[in-house]
């Protein structure tokens, strides 16, 4: 751990207030006594008798003293001789471009035994909440090369789009193939990949590190490293750190940024932990019941300004616990964030790759980046088209469960038929194969032409006209 | 401004103080050198319990607290109308003028511009005795709204002068007033404290409905206005798009959308479509009768609180003028949230899911606000409630959807598994309910249609029969069903996309008139009736199913048919007449072989 940390050199102005000897120590915090002039949020250091040296932040201030959280965990700390250092404010990292390229821990300090990028400015790492008045409405598409995303749930560019997903589906895998290939359609802006690994496996963060090597995107990704065997009160800051290094790149520097964060059940978990040990009453599944309004605090920290050009766009990752929607974490998120691309396991058992089930997924942002203008003007009937057979096959599905294949109509035997092609031809794609936006809706109109016309109440005429593909040997009477 | 006490003791939002100077219950106070803004929510003996609606991060023991004297309250007065408040009423245009493109700390700014200047043409002349509410003069505040300047609730004498037409600004005097206490001078605003309901004369039955334009609602759960309403679903069950229909559509005279704890996108949507929309009844811009709060998510907690009573109080503000406002607070279940934390920090005991036990009577204190009420000046005005609800996990039997409907009288349920169809809006016509249909159906009948009741009627008992059958065909499959019965089956289908079913991007189905609904709903039944008919005569489902050609135009008319030339609906009606004639007449020879 480096001890002569980055903050102290950046402001050697603040005056410090230092004490000595801890009040009580309990899970990741401790009770500092006789604290004068402390305030809620500050910041603080631990230095533990050794020289090890930890931080933390203010959660509660009194008269009498105050509650640490300490990030770094408390094990091994002593009551007696244990130093405290409130620095003034709340934390600030060094941010700039010279971040890229680079690895951190959750805190933000270099974890790649190279010296830190020079600073470019501080930066507080809760950030500030953006005046609604000032932001641009996202309306510029995002081509991932995903026909599930593109053609069904259209990423835009300034959303904060999740990917639910369950352990062992394929979400790394899925989040990789979107940061290699998304690009906008004809454009060569500058753009930038923050990752935020918290409490996941060293694999993991290496398969991320690996894809974007290949790719050659490392030396524009910043990389913030809580693993699983780390301090789990860094996971509360990790995010916000990096989120604060992509608002600098995003609104100072005029850069394009996807932020990746995986995996924000480990950071709900360590929300969850933490106000536990501080005895606050639960709401659900002993969750705060202010995970709302943190959560937020992460996931609206997206978007674009009206007067910057830079944008960040964030894909969350998080795994349902026992693949519950409903679960807290989901479900808030859900709340918050603009749409979700949910993975099942059912699709992911039948081999298909991305198994992305289109029907509980969702862009909140898609109705105003796609269509005339944007994509193709058929655009949006065709997914709502898509989306209303492909319900109508689920229920087909469950009724040939009981009656038999052979007892559907005929109407309803095609509906399955339309269903096996959709999920083989047009969800199921290559990790390596990025379709056009041409080629997603192209393959979209093929596959929806299975369909009897008459079905196809969603599409306008004229749209049927254009794109419906007639085949004779499809006719009612086969 | 005085110091009144100092701080102890600093968690999050809350904050607890000395009080040393005259602190009230309930008083607006200023925190620390920041002068953050807060409000005292509790106190005992020496200690005040103050929640801050700014955030607190950097305030210490020992800071101290100013007094203002007054309890919380808005600036009511010309210059609301088209504006963008956060939750304690600071105008967010103003705020970026002065910090930029994120909200900082302790920036104070007026409700209302105290600089432009506004046309004054006085009502009344002096020497007028005169009441609390009594309109003085009016002022074109937007090109739709008239503003009524009213005599503040409460005051009452003789007008002694008041100032001739002309151009004024807010804070000059338009008006002096002989009071028994002494000469009182009136300006254009007036203050109000948010958690007091303002005063009106009497209540008035809710029997006018509210037209929304959306036919699930207009026809199926209408909402009177003055009338209360809940939306719960779980997420991306379309709330907010319902609630933005609501508010585009509407024939209220003024919106007010609360956007309580949402996303920050979807205030930069409203903010950048409605000036571009149309009012469909004045043609005139939406924004010109929209006031907007916007309390984002991620704004601080406290004054998510406080943004729902901002709302109501500039709503019953301009019910006091005689119009019909309807006020859209998106998400209630955020705002039930806010309370939850502030009185997790207080360790106050929790009720359910760490609810306070007093969730109930705020939500009520809430909705109570609504009503259609003849105002102290003898006008008629309404104000409507539709409140959001987030259940957690779609579960409806969570403590604010449940406290939320002893309150309401509309409960538009929203259904997931109809949105992941793309069936939207996704109100699940068995779960829903309006307990204004009684009231509102002999305006319906009076001015739209007589048989309005009847065909409501005939709609939902199609739509609970088919839910019935669907349960067979489940288990079964629909061909193990009688004709008659799978005729149902096709009809619900048909109201269901053709009726329910309303797409809120599509420029002519986004807004369908009453008469255009009563025309649908009447083609609907009627295909009811006569297809009933000749399958009782023997004609096979498969035949009508294919030989009745009508089936796509019908589903799409909705979208090709517009509001102001139903013509196209009488020439489908003749299609399908036709076509089912047709049929009919082979099994009326087996029958009668003459």
């Amino acid at each position: 751990m480096s001890t002569k940390t980055q903050v102290e050199e950046a402001i050697p102005t603040l005056r410090t207030k230092q004490y000595e000897g801890l009040a009580r120590i309990y899970g990741p915090l401790i009770v500092v006594e006789g604290t004068r002039d402390v305030s809620y949020d500050e910041t603080a250091e631990i230095i533990l008798p050794n020289g090890e040296l930890r931080r933390g932040r203010v959660l509660e201030a009194s008269e009498k003293g105050v509650v640490v959280e300490v990030w770094g965990g408390t094990t091994g700390l002593e009551m007696k001789s244990t130093r405290v250092r409130f620095l003034g404010g709340p934390l600030q990292i060094p941010v700039s471009t010279g971040m890229l390229g680079r690895i951190f821990n959750g805190l933000g300090e270099p974890i790649d035994d190279i010296a830190p990028p020079p600073a470019e400015a501080l930066a507080d790492v809760n950030g500030a909440p953006i005046n609604p008045v000032r932001r641009a409405y996202p309306q510029d598409l995002i081509i991932t090369g995903i026909s599930a995303i593109d053609g069904m749930n259209t990423l835009i560019r300034g959303q904060k789009l999740p990917l639910f997903s369950g352990s062992g589906l394929p979400h790394n895998e899925i989040a990789a193939q979107i940061a290699r290939q998304a690009h906008l359609a004809n454009s060569d802006e500058e753009f930038a990949v923050v990752f935020v690994a918290m409490g996941v496996k060293h694999d993991d963060a290496e398969f991320f590190w690996r894809s974007f090597n290949e790719s050659g995107a490392l030396s524009n990704t910043a990389m913030f490293l809580n693993l699983a065997d780390d301090p789990p009160m860094e996971r509360i800051i990790a995010p916000r750190a990096a989120l604060a290094l992509a608002e600098f790149l995003a609104f100072e520097r005029d850069m394009h940024v996807l932020v990746i964060m995986t995996d924000m059940t480990n950071y709900g978990e360590a929300l969850r932990e933490l106000a536990s040990q501080r005895g606050q009453i639960p709401s659900r599944k002993g969750y705060p019941g202010y995970l709302y309004s943190d959560l937020a605090s992460i996931y609206e920290r997206t978007g674009i300004l009206k007067d910057r050009k830079g944008s960040i766009t964030q894909v969350p990752i998080l795994t349902m616990p026992n693949d519950d929607i409903n679960h807290p974490m989901p479900d808030l998120t859900g709340y918050i964030t603009e749409g979700q691309i949910v993975l099942s396991r059912d699709l992911f058992r039948s081999g298909i790759y991305p198994c992305i089930n289109v029907l509980p997924s969702l862009s909140r942002l898609m109705k105003d980046g796609i269509g005339e203008g944007f994509t193709r003007a058929d655009h949006p009937a065709l997914s709502n088209q898509l989306y209303a057979a492909y319900a109508h096959v689920q229920e087909v599905r469950s009724l040939a469960a009981v009656i038999g294949e052979e007892e559907l109509s005929d109407v309803d035997k095609r509906y399955l038929a339309f269903g096996e092609a959709f999920e083989h031809r047009f969800i199921n794609q290559g990790e390596y194969e990025a379709r056009s936006i041409e080629q997603t809706l192209d393959l979209g109109w093929e596959i929806l032409s299975l369909l009897p016309k008459e079905e196809l109440t969603r599409v306008s005429e004229k749209e049927l006209e254009q794109h419906y593909i007639e085949r004779p040997s499809a006719t009612e009477e086969g | 401004m005085d110091q009144e006490g100092y701080i102890t003791w600093i968690s999050g939002p809350v904050v607890r103080a000395k009080i040393t100077g005259a602190m009230r219950m309930l008083e607006q106070v200023e925190v620390s050198s920041f002068r953050l803004v807060g409000e005292v929510i509790g106190m005992q003996e020496d200690t005040a319990t103050i929640q801050v609606y700014e955030e607190t991060s950097g305030i210490k023991p020992g800071d101290p607290v100013f007094g203002t004297g007054m309890p919380l309250s808005v600036e009511l007065g010309p210059g609301l109308v088209g504006e963008i408040f956060d939750g304690i009423q600071r105008p967010l245009e103003i705020l970026a003028a002065r910090s930029g493109n994120f909200i900082q700390r302790g920036i104070k700014a007026p409700a209302l511009d105290r600089e432009r200047k506004w046309v004054f043409t006085p009502v009344l002349k002096p020497g007028t005795e005169l009441q609390g509410g009594e309109i003085l003069g009016t002022v074109p505040e937007s090109s739709l709204i008239e503003h009524r300047i009213l005599v503040p609730p409460g005051l009452s004498g003789t007008l002694e002068w008041i100032a001739p037409k002309g151009e004024y600004t807010v804070t000059e005097v338009i008006a002096r007033v002989r009071t028994p206490s002494g000469s009182q001078e009136l300006t254009m605003i007036q203050e109000w404290a948010v958690r007091r309901e303002r005063p009106f004369r009497e209540r008035l039955s809710p029997n006018v409905p509210l037209i929304t334009g959306q036919r699930v609602i207009d026809t199926l759960f209408p909402i009177a206005k003055g009338g209360t309403a809940a939306v719960p679903g779980g997420f991306g069950s379309g709330k907010t798009v319902l609630q933005q229909a609501l508010a585009k559509w509407s024939n209220a005279d003024l919106i007010i959308y609360i956007g309580c704890g949402e996303r920050g996108n979807e205030m930069t949507d409203v903010l950048v479509e409605f000036p571009k929309l149309l009012d469909p009844y004045s043609g005139k811009p939406l924004m010109e009768r929209t006031i907007l709060i916007a309390n984002t998510s991620n704004m601080p907690v406290a004054a998510r609180e406080a943004s729902i009573y901002t709302g109501i109080s500039l709503a019953e503000y301009y019910r006091d003028m005689g119009y019909d406002v309807a006020l859209m607070a998106d998400s209630t279940s955020r705002w039930a949230e806010a309370l939850r934390e502030v009185s997790g920090r207080l360790e106050e005991m929790p009720a359910e899911e760490g609810f306070p036990a007093y969730l109930g009577s705020r939500l009520a204190s809430f909705y109570e606000r609504a009503g259609r009420v003849v105002t102290l000046n003898g006008n008629e005005g309404s104000v409507t409630i539709v409140g959001a609800v987030s259940p957690p996990g779609g579960d409806f039997s969570e403590p604010v959807t449940q406290h939320t409907q002893r309150f309401i009288r509309a409960f538009w349920a929203l259904d997931k598994s109809l949105a992941a169809a793309r069936h939207f809006p996704a109100v699940n016509w068995l779960e829903s309910y309006s307990g204004y249909d009684a009231d509102v159906a002999q305006w319906w009948e009076d001015k739209v249609s007589p048989d309005w009741e009847e065909l409501r009627r005939k709609t939902m008992d199609i739509l609970q029969q088919e839910a019935q059958l669907q349960e067979i065909v489940k288990l079964v499959g629909p061909d193990a069903l009688p004709d008659s019965q799978r005729f149902v089956l096709l009809v619900a289908r048909m109201i269901k996309e053709a009726f329910l079913q309303q797409n809120a991007m599509d420029p002519i189905d986004a807004y369908s008139v009453p008469q255009k609904q009563v025309a649908l709903l009447q083609l609907l039944i009627h295909l009811f009736e006569r297809g009933s008919q000749v399958v009782a005569k023997g004609a096979p489902i498969g035949r009508i199913q294919k030989e009745v050609t009508i089936w796509p135009q019908l589903v799409r008319a909705k979208a090709t048919i517009p509001n102001d030339d139903l013509s196209g609906l009488d020439r489908l009606r003749e299609q399908l007449d036709k076509e089912l004639n047709q049929i009919e007449r082979d099994y009326d020879e087996h029958q009668n072989p003459s």
